[in-house]
């Protein structure tokens, strides 16, 4: 076992408690630190994919804005943050049922696809990914059009928040 | 002589080889190696704060015409050692209903995060912890982690005061985080590389001759990012007690501090690594070691400029603060941004056209940004004597505060000596 596994291991099983802890946690502000931790143990999955690119990117805008965005709203509402409410309700064997259906569909597709036991091909350059990825962003033949829509979107939701939350002027 | 000119390259391949001879597979002595490296690099951090807390503290002293440390080794240079001793026997208190787990995370998080950006930056151009492609960009990832340790220990105390430090926190360390990037967006377009170490070695102009507002910028927003004065709202003494750390005591305060002070440091090696041209110097590309030399001088240089704003500006008000990241920083760096890209694109376009040898280019393309910035600050300032006339409210005309000497003569037989009190 080469030591990228191991590394891969620890962070896998890192990832996944925090990620169940997430739901199960009753404290609003623990389920956002375990949040946190999931979502950098993502970053770090993408680290040992060689994409430093997108794991930077991950914790500037999922910890540094996101989590931090959660934690002050949560911290804002003190009261009523201790939930003490029984978890699940009375169909929760439904959704186990779609959701390990859904686990056993994924599975079947993914083993029978001859892409998940080749290795890929390796990518260009250390900065030539980050200068393909821009060029692609802003390139005509390429994503120009979903990039600025999203761009919109942002734009009209950061309108909508300020129009919201501003004072309203006579 | 390799030795001297380059200890850590050597120490490093000299150590790798020897694992090698091990049997060990090379994929496991990369790890190994990388670990000691790692672990050195944070080590070097704590023990170089242990003398910049005494420099900053004699440095106060100087500037306030006080001694500073002076009883412990020569000009008190060993103080630092019996803090840390009478800090670690100090007890630890943990507050009545205080979210104990976060409470205890927090001081970790704060000092590991100032500790992560120490990794990419580089000492000289052999001696580097990592060289990310996206350095710069991790350079800000690692800010917002600390940012989170400061809010985490104002919500976990259950103190109104750490509370009202860590919303403090949240309106400031967040929204200079805006022309911080931004800022760090101009060198990143001048050196076309994202990489620390690969703008090290675009830089030869430095980008503070290249850009000083963007310099400028991005200085102040780092400062702003660590909470020192004239922008330490978060902990302001005389508002809210300590604000977040209010409720910290013994080592948990300790590491606070020291993260604090480490901070403070760590920005000025980043001024120094990004905008005066790291470990750039003399002969260090020949002799690595003095490289790591240069550095130091540029980065105590710069973080003697921290300490001074430091110690000699007031605190801003809470909306004063704001406004001068929203209202003045963010739109600057935008237009700086904008400006920045334009220009430099246009001077590769008309470079075909104009003969010019290539040893002068990059000085060429210096002076055009130059004249670029100084007519961006020009015109700024027009802009805000606008509007430093229409803020200004006169509320009354100034008065006369000295009697002339023809009215004293006449109310000092009537009313006896008090009339020198008016």
């Amino acid at each position: 076992m080469t030591p990228e596994q191991i590394i891969f291991i620890i962070v896998a099983v890192v990832t996944l408690t925090a990620a169940l802890s997430v739901v199960t946690s009753r404290n609003l502000i623990h389920s956002a630190l375990w949040l946190i931790l999931a979502l950098f143990g993502v970053a770090i999955f993408y680290v040992l994919l060689d994409a430093g690119f997108f794991a930077v990117i991950q914790v500037i805008i999922y910890i540094g804005a996101i989590a931090i965005l959660f934690i002050f709203a949560a911290m804002l509402t003190r009261r009523v943050m201790q939930d003490s409410d029984p978890q699940t309700n009375s169909t929760w064997w439904l959704g186990a049922l779609i959701a390990g259906l859904l686990f056993a569909g994924l599975a079947l597709v993914l083993t029978n696809w001859p892409g998940l036991s080749t290795p890929a091909s390796p990518l260009a350059g250390d900065s030539e990914k980050i200068r393909q990825l821009g060029l692609a962003l802003v390139s005509p033949d390429h994503y120009v059009l979903p990039f600025e829509l999203a761009s919109i979107l942002l734009v009209a939701g950061m309108i909508g928040a300020i129009y919201v939350a501003g004072e309203k002027k006579r | 002589m390799n030795f001297l000119s380059d200890p850590i390259t050597f120490i490093g391949s000299w150590l790798t080889n020897l694992l090698l001879g091990w049997g060990l597979s090379q994929a496991l002595v990369n790890t190994i190696v990388k670990f000691i490296g790692a672990g050195l690099v944070g080590t070097f951090g704590f023990a170089l704060v242990i003398f910049t807390i005494w420099l900053e503290r004699k440095l106060y002293g100087r500037i306030q015409d006080r001694l500073g440390p002076n009883r412990v080794g020569p000009y008190g240079i060993f103080q630092t050692f019996p803090d840390m001793i009478k800090i670690f026997t100090k007890e630890y208190i943990t507050p009545d209903g205080a979210d104990k787990v976060i409470y205890n995370l927090a001081p970790i998080l704060s000092v590991s995060a100032v500790l992560l950006a120490w990794a990419v930056i580089p000492f000289a151009h052999t001696i580097v912890g990592t060289d990310v492609n996206v350095g710069v960009l991790y350079i800000v990832a690692v800010g917002g982690i600390g940012s989170l340790g400061i809010i985490l220990a104002g919500f976990a105390s259950n103190n109104k005061y750490s509370l009202l430090g860590a919303f403090r926190a949240v309106a400031q360390v967040v929204s200079y985080e805006v022309p911080m990037v931004l800022a760090l967006l101009v060198p990143v377009l001048l050196g076309r590389t994202m990489g620390v170490n690969s703008l090290v070695n675009a830089q030869s102009v430095w980008f503070i001759v290249m850009s000083p507002i963007a310099a400028f910028i991005f200085f102040t927003s780092v400062i702003a990012e660590t909470g020192r004065a004239p922008f330490d709202l978060l902990e302001a003494e005389s508002e809210i007690v300590a604000g977040y750390q209010t409720e910290y005591s013994g080592l948990k305060f300790g590491m606070f501090y020291v993260g604090e002070f480490l901070h403070a440091f760590t920005i000025s090696a980043l001024t120094a690594t990004l905008f005066l041209g790291g470990w750039r110097g003399p002969f260090a590309q020949q002799v690595p070691i003095l490289g790591v030399a240069w550095f130091f001088i540029k980065a105590f240089i710069v973080y003697f400029v921290v300490v001074l704003i430091r110690i000699s500006m007031p605190r801003l008000r809470i909306d004063q603060m704001l406004n001068f990241n929203w209202k003045f920083l963010t739109p600057l760096a935008l237009i700086l941004l904008v400006v920045t890209a334009v220009v430099d694109k246009l001077f590769y376009l008309a470079i075909p056209s104009v003969t010019i040898s290539a040893a002068y280019l990059p000085w060429a393309r210096a002076g055009i940004h130059l004249l670029v910035n100084l007519v961006i600050l020009l015109v700024l300032i027009q802009i805000l004597k606008g509007y430093q006339i229409k803020s200004r409210v006169v509320v009354a005309q100034p008065r006369a505060v000295v009697i002339t000497p023809l009215a004293e003569v006449k109310t000092v037989p009537q009313e006896g000596s008090k009339a020198y009190d008016s």
